[in-house]
């Protein structure tokens, strides 16, 4: 059974993901494969949300970083959101807040793509 | 005092096995939930650099982790038997240029020094040792 899982739904025509459970080296490629799956069908309003993520190492932060570029030199984003202060601690320290959105609530992320 | 070990095949799927063993015992030692998970997170690091690096994820090689802890500090060993590790060639990671580049690693090991207090790596034996230390005062 795997211990970490991705839900897609669409809200307002932007994709969101929700995260669930541990996301480590061992299963940051089904991340990477949803991710890039929405990207190359077009969807580039995509807001990913970190409320039932319990732990994340950085081969989990490695995919953002891996499609963030593509996806701004095509006028979307990747938003991120909803991270408890554990998950939050290690964008910090890797120095994400200062390249990416990162909410505290998935409306606040959904009103940056409206802004 | 507290002494205990684990030796596992060199596979991912075996990073969960880690976390639990690492957490258990740093909870015992007496470390709060925001520790561990630094300790944690620090040995999913190191463990995940061993096996995609100096054993290229080849799962038939093996990885041992031992703890142990004096009543001041908790000291992790990473042994491998892989190929070896220069942490001279550590550089500190400018994010900005990564993204540039879609690079997708690179971040483990600034991650590994941010979150213990002592990090230290050494080779003998043909064998690569990381040696991670947190001190119980520093919480």
């Amino acid at each position: 059974m795997s211990n970490f899982t991705i839900e897609i739904r669409e809200d307002r025509s932007i994709k969101v993901l929700d995260l669930a459970g541990y996301l480590d080296a061992h299963n940051s490629n089904e991340l990477e494969e949803k991710l890039s799956e929405l990207i190359h069908s077009g969807h580039l309003k995509i807001v990913v949300n970190f409320k039932n993520l319990n732990y994340i190492a950085s081969a989990g932060l490695g995919v953002f970083m891996a499609y963030i570029e593509d996806v701004r030199e095509k006028e979307g984003d990747i938003k991120l959101c909803e991270m408890s202060d554990k998950v939050y601690t290690v964008f910090d320290l890797l120095g994400f807040p200062v390249l990416y959105d990162i909410t505290r609530t998935e409306s606040e992320a959904f009103e940056k793509f409206n802004a | 005092m507290l002494n205990n070990a684990i030796r596992l095949n060199s596979t991912t799927t075996n990073l969960q096995v880690i976390r639990e063993f690492v957490a258990d015992n740093a909870r015992t030692a007496g470390f709060g939930d925001d520790v561990v998970y630094k300790i944690e997170l620090a040995v999913d690091e190191a463990c995940t650099n061993v096996i995609k690096h100096s054993y290229k994820n080849d799962p038939s090689k093996e990885l041992s982790v031992s703890i142990s802890w004096d009543g001041k500090k908790l000291t992790v060993e990473i042994t491998d038997s892989g190929l070896p590790f220069d942490p001279a060639a550590y550089h500190q990671p400018d994010l900005g240029a990564f993204i540039k580049q879609r690079k997708r690693g690179g971040l483990g090991l600034h991650l590994i020094r941010s979150l213990m207090d002592e990090v230290r790596y050494g080779r003998n034996n043909e064998k690569n040792q990381i040696v991670l230390i947190k001190e119980l005062k520093n919480q």
